[in-house]
């Protein structure tokens, strides 16, 4: 009973700064809560709302997207673009029912290993605390139709 | 019908160790569309290559994936191999399970289970992965080095005796760098003047070397083999063609007192001046902070004393376009401001210095003309403490690296002064001797056997005057008592830094950088002199604190990989860009204003009469970096990233 509660997270990441930053905490051996998911793209700005609400479709309890810092990104402003995509969406996101705490934001650079893994322990525990996210799955359950892509 | 290749490394123990690669692949074996599912030691390896081609074969796989280390690490070794045994190369997918597994997890349950979501989502994209083809771009073969220091040269030098262009831009008014800074180099004490400037002069007289001094790079645009580069070309105030450098100019300028940046402020220079007698080219430049013109609108004694009329106060900064096929960032270093270290007094007492400023003491062209000399009374000092490490391995105050130089140029400093003040007595307070390198050690055994520098295994913790004198208080840990010295000068070695401005520049010029400033390598050991981004190669201190011979070496081997780049009339890019769908584009223009590259252009389609039927959006695939910005702009769907396209995307998470 006492089991505790293993969250599924996703998260979608920039190649250039947050991708190598976790492979980094790799090479550092550092250890951290296996919950996380990685989802790699060549940028943050390639990052579709859609994808993450694909990802709780299909059964995420959380979401985290990260890229370069501000000023940093590879391709000189995808992250800015995330940025006022992820403002705009989070709005949306409440909206539609999901709680946006359950989506984070954050920028993790090629050099800092130890913020990614302290970020994926950090992370766990939040969604952790709140809890399995089962909206999508009993609309699911309702409807008898599994959703499909 | 898929048939999917899944490949799991073990990767010697690196994976084996953590994750159940024998449950993995039975569970992977099961998943729907694949063919293969193996296991084994070291794919990377030709035996563990061999198999993969062999399975491709025999199997007719439609695609593979390699779950093995971080695809920034063998993804290329794979889709070559894929490659050979027929399969297009972008087929071929990483499922990393090193980096972001078995290393980073304890649980060897809870890592065997994420081990399979990676794989499995890596299968679900693979699915969907299309046969692409590289884009070839033409290459512009003129090379630019950004620093005019040893790396700088020396990468310039091998470039163009290769017989390419090279352009090389410095932001001091002389090349030179550090190394003309110095007194005579470890481990051979041969004069850094007399190998440093021939160097310099054949740099700036080499008919393929355009040389580009007090001049700084603002913008680089572009990619690999096309890169757009725009340099500010800081007024000089003084005409470059006509100036015979007779150095008139400078016997009259009335500000004499400005401090040397050359000199690191030992000695003193005029407002209009070149950095040192040396200096390539040995034409001056007005330093508009200190001009009294400048700041109080008369004077022009400079003006009135060329004979040639080559100073012209109206000169404005410039600005140049360059068009360039590569790169190598040759920028250097900085030492670092040992006032942080209050205990040591330095900036408050004359007579603390660092090894720089001693390096200008010692240096025949230095301020005091080699004569090692108190900045305080000008006296000679007797006694010389030297601290090594005052900054680096110091995480508290410093910089938690080792600069790898200071135990070299401490004996060295040791050295100089036995030759120059022979009764002289130095004491060198070390944490350790690192004098890895080629006549190293050698070196430093000279330095306490023939020119008998003492060397005490500990730290100081305060500096502080009494007379004339500065007591020095340290702590000799082999005997396990205090040391209290009476010095006459004392010395640090002070840590090696990055240059102030250098995250600023490497945001500038779009590469990484580590925590301190430095700037990263592609790979630390197997691509060293590459950044992380294509087309861009690093030379010297700009990267990792290093000595001479490191600097130069690295610089070689830049200019390879310069070289090697332009040896070839075009090269071969990564085809993931994005296209268009102009069946489904309702011309928004939405991705043009998302692109940062201006590489979407609007296209008209006509129909038979030449009649407008709708403008849309169309991508250039040379100038496209493959970002995908533009795709989840486009509210029409249309776009597309190959390699990251929606559907595999989705795919993906589906997958997990």
């Amino acid at each position: 009973m006492n089991e505790l509660f293993e969250p599924e997270i996703v998260a979608f990441v920039c190649t250039y700064c947050t991708y190598a930053g976790a492979d980094l905490a790799g090479t550092s051996r550092l250890k951290y809560a296996p919950n996380v998911r990685i989802v790699r793209l060549p940028c943050t700005g390639r990052i579709s709302p859609m994808f993450i609400l694909k990802a709780l479709q299909k059964g995420a309890d959380g979401i985290l997207i990260s890229g370069c810092h501000p000023g940093d990104c590879h391709f000189t402003h995808g992250n800015y673009h995330a940025r006022r995509r992820w403002m705009v969406f989070r709005a949306l996101l409440e909206f539609t029912g999901i709680p946006s705490e359950r989506v984070k934001y954050s920028w993790i650079s090629a050099a800092e290993g130890g913020k990614f893994a302290d970020l994926m322990n950090s992370i766990t525990e939040d969604i952790r605390k709140l809890g399995p996210f089962d909206q999508y799955k009993a609309l699911i359950k309702e409807t008898e139709a599994p959703a499909t892509f | 019908m898929a048939k999917i290749g899944v490949f799991i490394c073990h990767c010697g123990e690196n994976i084996g160790a953590k994750i159940d690669c024998n449950k993995l692949a039975a569970t992977i074996g099961e998943h729907p569309g694949v063919a293969v599912s193996v296991e084994y030691k070291y794919f990377c390896a030709d035996p563990g290559q061999e198999s993969i081609k062999k399975a491709i074969r025999d199997n007719n796989l439609t695609g593979v994936v390699v779950a093995a280390c971080s695809p920034r690490m063998h993804e290329a070794t794979f889709r070559k191999a894929c490659a050979e045994a027929g399969l297009n190369p972008y087929m071929c997918e990483i499922a990393n399970i090193r980096e972001h597994c078995s290393w980073v997890h304890t649980d060897p349950d809870m890592a065997t289970e994420k081990a399979a979501d990676i794989t499995r989502s890596m299968i679900e994209k693979v699915k969907r992965n299309n046969k692409l083809q590289p884009i070839e771009v033409p290459v512009t073969r003129r090379a630019l080095v950004i620093g005019g220091g040893i790396a700088g040269i020396q990468a310039a030098l091998d470039i163009a005796n290769a017989g390419q262009e090279v352009v090389l831009v410095e932001r001091e008014p002389s090349l030179g760098g550090h190394m003309a800074q110095l007194s005579e180099t470890f481990p051979t004490l041969d004069c850094s003047q007399c190998i440093m400037t021939p160097r310099m002069v054949e740099a700036a007289q080499h008919p393929k070397i355009r040389l580009l001094t007090y001049a700084e790079v603002v913008s680089v645009d572009g990619y690999i083999g096309n890169f757009h580069v725009k340099v500010k070309m800081k007024a000089r105030y003084v005409d470059m063609e006509s100036c015979t450098g007779c150095g008139d100019c400078i016997t009259k300028c009335p500000q004499k007192k400005i401090s040397s940046e050359f000199d690191c402020g030992i000695g003193k220079r005029t407002a209009i001046y070149t950095p040192f007698a040396q200096s390539v080219p040995n034409k001056p430049v007005i330093d508009k902070a200190t001009c009294t013109y400048f700041k109080n609108g008369k004077c022009k004694v400079c003006m009135r004393s060329c004979q040639i009329n080559a100073i012209n106060f109206d000169m404005q900064d410039e600005f140049i376009e360059l068009e360039i096929g590569a790169i190598v960032v040759a920028t250097g270093f900085q030492v670092q401001n040992n006032a942080v270290y209050g205990e040591y007094g330095y900036g408050k007492y004359p007579d603390v210095i660092t090894g720089l400023q001693f390096e200008r003491l010692a240096s025949a062209s230095g301020p005091t003309f080699g004569k090692i000399l108190r900045p305080s009374d000008g006296k000679e000092p007797k006694t010389i403490v030297f601290i090594q490490c005052a900054g680096s391995r110091d995480p508290s105050k410093g910089v938690r690296y080792c600069s790898k130089i200071c135990c070299m140029y401490t004996a060295k400093h040791a050295m100089l002064y036995a030759h120059k003040v022979h009764e002289g007595k130095s004491h060198i307070f070390y944490m350790d001797i690192r004098a890895a390198g080629k006549g190293y050690d050698e070196f430093t055994r000279r330095a306490i056997e023939e020119d008998e520098a003492s060397y005490v295994r500990g730290r100081v913790s305060k500096v502080w005057p009494k007379m004339s004198k500065l007591m020095v208080r340290g702590v000799d840990t082999l005997l396990g008592k205090p040391v209290l010295i009476a010095a006459d000068m004392v010395v640090l070695a002070t840590a090696m830094v990055p240059q102030p401005d250098a995250k600023e520049f490497a945001k500038t010029i779009g590469i990484a950088y580590d925590e301190y400033g430095f700037f990263n390598e592609a790979h630390l050991k197997l691509r060293p002199v590459e950044s992380s981004t294509a087309g861009i190669f690093l030379a010297g201190t700009c990267q990792s604190p290093k000595d001479i011979p490191d600097s130069v070496s690295q610089a070689s081997a830049s200019a390879s990989k310069v070289l090697a780049l332009f040896s070839k009339q075009t090269l071969e890019r990564e085809p993931v860009v994005a296209s268009n769908n102009e069946a489904t584009c309702a011309g928004c223009w939405g991705c043009v204003l998302a692109c940062p590259y201006n590489a979407i252009e609007k296209k008209d389609i006509l129909d038979r009469s030449g009649k407008l039927i709708k403008r849309v959006a169309s991508v250039n695939p040379g100038l496209c970096q493959g970002c995908g910005t533009c795709v989840t702009f486009c509210r029409s769907n249309s776009l597309d990233l190959a390699g990251f396209t929606e559907k595999q995307i989705f795919a993906e998470v589906m997958g997990l």
